[in-house]
């Protein structure tokens, strides 16, 4: 994975890049597996491997494949970024251990939701229970993101010809 | 690329998979991973493929936009109204148990619907975002 986000740093051909981020969300996906969290990599190798790239590579079918030279030195922007990067680090100093069976979220509502799911639910796949039933409000929130997203780009790039303009 | 065969072969071999595998991911959810998000991607992903070996004029005749927009608020309307329909039946929003007498297979069939409606928004929407972007440039939505 390193070294496919290295190579995206270093690749002026956006067509490549393009590309290799599908490779890195094919990766992510299977670290995904890796961790039991089968729903999310699915979604990382639809959403992250396939529409996305399709998309971004639409979008290059209207701007052209090459990067431009940048016109100055990259220093701020990096400073920035690095200091990002050293905030979230320090934020995950705060977090508990991996897999730390006394951490907060696993003494809250998990075990509820583990032992009492798929009973009360009667599905048995826990992921879908917590999503559709337990979390309805935010999965509701979510879908209408979605929507909202659709909307957007509709009001966006549509362009509705009047009836008293010449044809170009 | 409407030219090619081996990309028409291999896509006209694989679309109905895919759709069918969107499918089952779709109603095997409650089961192994999976849920409407996902199957609606797939779902999605496999008219983009169409297009992509077809042509877009030819995805845009099997799905054409006006389907694709109701779509996209038709699944959101789903969402909703399982949600008012717990309302109607004396529960909260969204409260699946009184949709049935058994409030297991009530907690089912709301999940069921609600799975539904993300679907149908997901795939609509995804695709509307694809016509919308892929058609640009070339003087075809307009519409």
């Amino acid at each position: 994975m390193a070294a496919t986000v290295l190579a995206i740093i270093l690749q002026r051909n956006l067509y490549s890049v393009v590309v290799l981020a599908g490779v890195y969300s094919f990766l992510m996906a299977t670290v995904l597996v890796a961790l039991d969290a089968v729903d999310v990599a699915m979604t990382e190798a639809s959403v992250g491997a396939g529409i996305s790239t399709v998309l971004l590579l639409g979008a290059l079918h209207l701007c052209g494949g090459e990067e431009a030279k940048p016109i100055h030195r990259p220093w701020l922007p990096l400073a920035v970024s690095l200091a990002v990067v050293a905030a979230l680090i320090y934020g995950t100093l705060g977090l508990p251990a991996f897999s730390d069976p006394q951490s907060a979220p696993h003494t809250h509502v998990v075990p509820r939701y583990l032992k009492q799911g798929p009973q009360e639910t009667g599905v048995p796949n826990v992921v879908t229970a917590v999503l559709a039933s337990y979390r309805g409000y935010d999965t509701l929130g979510e879908t209408m993101v979605v929507f909202t997203a659709g909307i957007g780009v509709i009001a966006l790039l549509r362009r509705v010809r009047r009836r008293k303009e010449p044809e170009r | 690329m409407r030219r090619e065969p081996v990309l028409r072969v291999v896509g006209k071999l694989l679309i109905p998979y895919t759709l069918l595998f969107a499918l089952y991911v779709q109603f095997h959810g409650d089961f192994g991973p999976g849920g409407g998000f996902q199957a609606g991607v797939i779902a999605a992903s496999a008219i983009i493929f169409y297009a992509l070996i077809f042509g877009l004029p030819a995805a845009r005749r099997l799905v054409p936009d006006a389907v694709v927009e109701t779509m996209g608020a038709l699944g959101a309307l789903i969402y909703l109204g399982v949600g008012f329909a717990g309302l109607a039946l004396g529960g909260n929003f969204l409260d699946y148990f009184v949709l049935d007498a058994d409030p297991v297979a009530g907690q089912h069939r709301g999940i069921f619907w609600v799975e539904i409606g993300v679907l149908v928004t997901v795939a609509g929407v995804m695709l509307k975002i694809f016509y919308m972007f892929a058609g640009r440039g070339h003087g075809l939505d307009e519409r």
